[in-house]
């Protein structure tokens, strides 16, 4: 398997003109309920793709098929036209996932939280880049059981900061409960990610300046 | 740019991965004392019911002690599998695990392993002094904490595959008895045996030996089909 060299060498990880992900013939059900079928698209490198519906459209369930946590009833999922089923850890490690939970233990306090997130996912943090990301997220030191809503999903998102060198980034409704300036800070966050040519996929329900400048799959035709 | 301190490292340390889920882990019981107190707890309950419900009959009691402070530290053991996965499904933190950068068998087996020492090594510790209630001779309070340092990483191991199983299932805590409590009869036999054996004034090895493979092999691969029944309720 290739990897991908790291970030902090100077050079563009991503410059590649195949398609980083490719979704073909997509096709989801849900406790017997049809959600999608046929949907096929992809995503190249420096591109912003935002999954669009209603609630209960499967956009959730679509962005779990793509980073591989849902099998799809049909279709497959691949990366560098290597299906993900199997790269399977390998294709983990080019990836990040924010989903709805915000994945952080209540017993452990943020950047404790962050800490064991990145050492999981094998990106290695000094304890001053833990800091930074959370100050930058305005994340206070106490225990997650004692944050607000918002507070957490800041501390979850907090992550994207330290993984700018992942490739692909999937982020369930990630400015949901958050404050117009997180919101904002979010969306640059994203932005500078793409411009950097990563790929990102996401789903949202509230209008932002990012939108404009997305491809949209729209889950309702499908 | 701070951000540059951070990279992905091309080829991932596991073992790394096992220290940093087992700290977690750990961290997370000694910040939920109470969780580890109770299982604990319901051990020495238990296993000091029997004498006060069949009476101080010493003969009576020594012959009971090995077979009841077995089904004690089963039960006992019972009683937390149900966490082992289960907290970690509800704040999302399962989610992320399963996009780890180590194989999931790896992961599965970091986490029970953490899993034994908050809840097997305990019973280990404590047994020989509830071996006292039972009036047990002395030289076996040995052969007891050995079987059970032998038996208890496995009812942890094979309890995994249930608790990925029952993950997320509603009653999810007495289906996972009914799945489980039926492969812990061997270890059951052949660590209560031992102590019988011992008691007898024969050489407990056999089953000791045989304790040891069950859990070398149950250690290599259980973890795997842990990981496959977490795949699978976690979809």
């Amino acid at each position: 398997m290739r990897h991908w060299p790291l970030w902090s060498n100077g050079a563009n990880p991503f410059c590649n003109n195949i398609n980083v992900l490719s979704a073909l013939e997509l096709e989801c059900e849900r406790g017997g309920r049809r959600l999608f079928r046929g949907l096929s698209f992809d995503a190249a490198p420096g591109e912003l793709v935002r999954v669009a519906g209603p609630n209960g459209s499967g956009k959730t369930s679509l962005l779990r098929i793509l980073c591989g946590l849902l099998t799809p009833s049909a279709g497959e999922v691949r990366w560098r036209d290597t299906p993900i089923r199997r790269l399977a850890e390998e294709y983990s490690r080019q990836l990040v996932y924010i989903g709805h939970a915000a994945a952080l233990k209540d017993d452990l306090t943020p950047p404790e939280n962050l800490d064991i997130a990145c050492r999981l996912a094998g990106v290695a943090a000094s304890r001053e880049a833990l800091a930074w990301a959370l100050s930058a997220f305005a994340v206070p030191e106490r225990p997650v059981r004692q944050l607000s809503q918002g507070q957490r999903r800041r501390a979850a998102l907090a992550r994207l900061l330290l993984s700018e060198g992942v490739p692909l980034w999937l982020l369930d409704e990630p400015f949901a409960a958050l404050d117009a300036k997180a919101a904002s800070y979010t969306e640059e966050l994203i932005a500078r990610h793409v411009a950097a040519g990563g790929a990102v996929v996401y789903t949202t329900h509230q209008q932002g300046a990012i939108d404009a400048s997305a491809r949209v799959v729209d889950l309702t035709v499908h | 740019m701070r951000a540059r301190e951070s990279s992905i490292s091309p080829s991932i340390d596991l073992l790394a991965v096992v220290r940093t889920l087992l700290w977690r882990d750990l961290l997370l019981a000694m910040r939920r004392r109470s969780d580890v107190a109770t299982a604990l707890l319901f051990f020495v309950i238990v296993a000091s019911l029997f004498p006060l419900g069949v009476g101080a009959e010493p003969n009576l009691l020594r012959a009971i002690a090995p077979g009841v402070i077995w089904v004690a530290a089963l039960l006992s053991s019972m009683l937390s599998l149900g966490r082992l996965f289960a907290l970690d499904h509800a704040d999302g933190t399962l989610e992320q695990l399963l996009l780890g950068a180590a194989p999931l068998g790896v992961v599965v087996a970091a986490k029970t392993a953490a899993h034994w020492l908050v809840s097997g090594l305990p019973l280990v510790v404590i047994a020989p002094v509830i071996a006292l209630q039972y009036d047990v001779a002395a030289p076996l309070y040995g052969v007891l904490a050995l079987s059970l340092l032998l038996g208890t990483p496995v009812l942890s191991i094979i309890g995994a595959i249930g608790a990925a199983l029952t993950l997320g299932l509603r009653g999810a805590g007495v289906l996972l008895s009914l799945l489980v409590l039926p492969l812990y009869v061997p270890v059951l036999i052949l660590g209560a045996g031992a102590v019988d054996m011992a008691a007898a004034g024969l050489s407990p090895a056999g089953q000791l030996l045989i304790l040891a493979a069950i859990l070398i092999v149950a250690a290599v691969f259980a973890p795997w089909a842990s990981a496959a029944a977490l795949r699978i309720s976690t979809e």
